[in-house]
């Protein structure tokens, strides 16, 4: 049990407590606010490669995950690949769908709300003549991305949309996935 | 007290009623902002029966009806004269300095002295333009809320309109009802129905206690502070004005600009959250209603609900300007107070004003006026001047008085 929740009795696990006052003391503090988020990528063969994260920046500090993380990466036998892992894509659709649940139980807990259950199911809409380079005019990425949830929780059909919603209007993934991003590549 | 807006004359008078000895700076007329600094077809967005300050009220024969900008300079002047508060006309302030025996105002017309400050000089002194106007090109005109008037005085072809406030929404209806066709960038906004349960909204909001909501009792008052203003228009026919308005007249909607690379606007992917978001918001604020409906006139009528607001299937996320016939971009993306003037280290980082509830923080004896969510829900409001003009005159009757006996 945390015991963040003195108004009323949903438990979720998050700590919103912490988080609230987190919020208040970057607000003081902005510049404990800036983090660097950090991966590094090992190709093994093929376009099977093996990324790792572990470390990061925040608080002013050097931080570290309890543990470093493996995410091995490939393409499907329909690319004439190996097939070791999730496609680049795929992890772009886990890290959106992460992102978004982590964000609907904090708001849930900060709102109150207990859930029994929360899934959500991810597709996204690919035109491959771009990444194939057989049509110019064919973005590269996802044509469209669509997310749909199905929540089981104490709350009205409103106050769940609600919840998904607020979700979405916090999300990093979703910032980073729905507005244009610098993006620099440099070879050492 | 520098400036006289409703809020300069609204606390003048109280300090009046306190026999607390003051004089009103005004650097252009009486209601300067109203005369000199709004769109021309420009009303209220709260009805007349709403529009009193303290002491008066108005007395026309159309109480739901909207005041024109002309009919609030008269409003306004009107007030000055039932007041008759001491105010000096064509007195720029140009610099506000403090020391030990209080402050120094330097003005065009001399030097005052004084023990209290009030800022009621107004919110909406400048536009909020994104840094992103930089990147515009040269072809494309741009136009702020500020000095924008009316559709003809832009250049013919596509206009974009940022900001989905009721300026936003106001001058989008307009400006697509020229002949021009306007593409609207929305980012996070205020949706309401003009008339609901047969009355005006500002009716229920006043009535339920929403506008006296206080600064102090707010979960997040920087956010509520920072809300756009709600997509509302005062007409005749008390119309409601929201984006579904828009796209039945043919405006065309992106979601939040943000960015211009190249001459390319880009757009944000999240058009159909944020207007999720408000729908949700306006239906929490009518079920509000319709409970407070419930319990004091005894109502069982459901309340109506309005329509989701339509989203296209495939909003745009970005074009070249040029390429397509944008000659213009309107910014209607939120105003900001002038404090150039002021040398007393009471900005904060963002340069918004330290204040507790209008008192402004490490500035003994001043205060301020008129600012959004000041003590407030209803603080920038004409009407919300009474209850915060006469809480800071208390507070300045107190600090003077301590100071008399110190």
């Amino acid at each position: 049990m945390t015991d963040n929740n003195d108004a009323g009795g949903a438990d979720n696990g998050v700590n919103v407590a912490a988080l609230l006052a987190a919020r208040e003391a970057v607000s003081e503090a902005p510049e404990a606010a800036q983090f660097r988020w950090r991966a590094t990528c090992a190709w093994q063969n093929g376009t099977h490669s093996r990324s790792s994260v572990e470390g990061y920046f925040g608080l002013g500090d050097e931080q570290k995950h309890k543990r470093e993380f493996l995410f091995d990466a490939d393409h499907p036998a329909t690319f004439a690949a190996e097939d070791n892992g999730a496609t680049p894509v795929e992890y772009v659709l886990v890290g959106l769908a992460s992102c978004l649940t982590a964000g609907v139980a904090s708001v849930a807990q900060n709102r109150d709300i207990q859930l029994k259950s929360v899934t959500a199911t991810l597709e996204g809409d690919m035109d491959i003549q771009g990444i194939l380079g057989a049509d110019a005019e064919v973005r590269n990425g996802f044509s469209g991305i669509k997310v749909t949830y199905n929540i089981d929780a104490d709350a009205s059909a409103e106050d769940i949309e609600a919840l998904v919603a607020q979700s979405q209007k916090r999300s990093a993934v979703y910032d980073i996935i729905t507005n244009p991003t610098n993006v620099t590549v440099e070879v050492e | 007290m520098i400036g006289a807006g409703h809020s300069g004359l609204a606390i003048s008078h109280q300090l009046a009623e306190r026999d607390i000895d003051h004089i009103v700076l005004e650097r252009g007329d009486v209601a300067n902002s109203w005369r000199t600094e709004r769109w021309d077809s420009l009303r209220l967005l709260t009805p007349n029966w709403q529009s009193r300050l303290p002491g008066f009220a108005y007395s026309g024969d159309d109480p739901d009806g909207f005041m024109t900008m002309p009919e609030v300079v008269s409003f306004i002047d009107d007030y000055a004269g039932f007041t008759d508060a001491p105010v000096q006309t064509g007195t720029a302030v140009t610099a506000l300095t403090h020391d030990a025996d209080g402050y120094a105002v330097a003005t065009q017309r001399g030097q005052w002295r004084s023990r209290c400050v009030v800022l009621a000089s107004g919110a909406c002194n400048l536009p909020s333009v994104p840094s992103v106007a930089a990147e515009l090109p040269a072809a494309v005109e741009s136009v702020t809320a500020l000095n924008y008037r009316n559709p003809d005085r832009l250049p013919e072809g596509g206009v974009l309109v940022v900001g989905a406030s009721a300026t936003g929404l106001q001058v989008s209806a307009e400006i697509m009802r020229s002949g021009r066709p306007v593409t609207l960038a929305v980012g996070e906004h205020v949706r309401m129905p003009r008339i609901y349960r047969d009355r005006d909204i500002q009716w229920w909001m006043e009535r339920t206690g929403l506008l006296d909501d206080r600064y102090d009792e707010m979960d997040d008052l920087v956010r509520a502070r920072n809300l756009p203003s709600p997509q509302l228009v005062g007409t005749s026919d008390r119309r409601t004005l929201d984006l579904n308005a828009l796209t039945a007249l043919g405006v065309r909607l992106v979601g939040r600009l943000m960015g211009v690379r190249g001459g390319r606007a880009q757009f944000s992917g999240s058009l159909r959250n944020v207007c999720t978001l408000a729908d949700l918001k306006m239906n929490r604020l009518l079920n509000n209603i319709d409970e407070w409906a419930t319990q004091h006139e005894a109502s069982a009528d459901p309340g109506q609900r309005f329509p989701r607001t339509l989203v296209p299937d495939q909003p745009s996320l970005g074009f070249d300007l040029v390429k397509e016939g944008i000659r213009s971009i309107v910014w209607a993306t939120g105003y900001r107070p002038d404090y150039s003037w002021l040398r007393v280290p009471v900005l904060n980082r963002k340069g918004r004003l330290r204040h507790d509830g209008g008192v402004v923080t490490d500035a003994p004896g001043m205060v301020a006026m008129g600012l959004t969510f000041l003590r407030r829900r209803k603080s920038s409001f004409i009407h919300g001047a009474e209850d915060d003009a006469r809480d800071l005159a208390d507070h300045l009757a107190e600090y003077l008085g301590a100071g008399a006996s110190a």
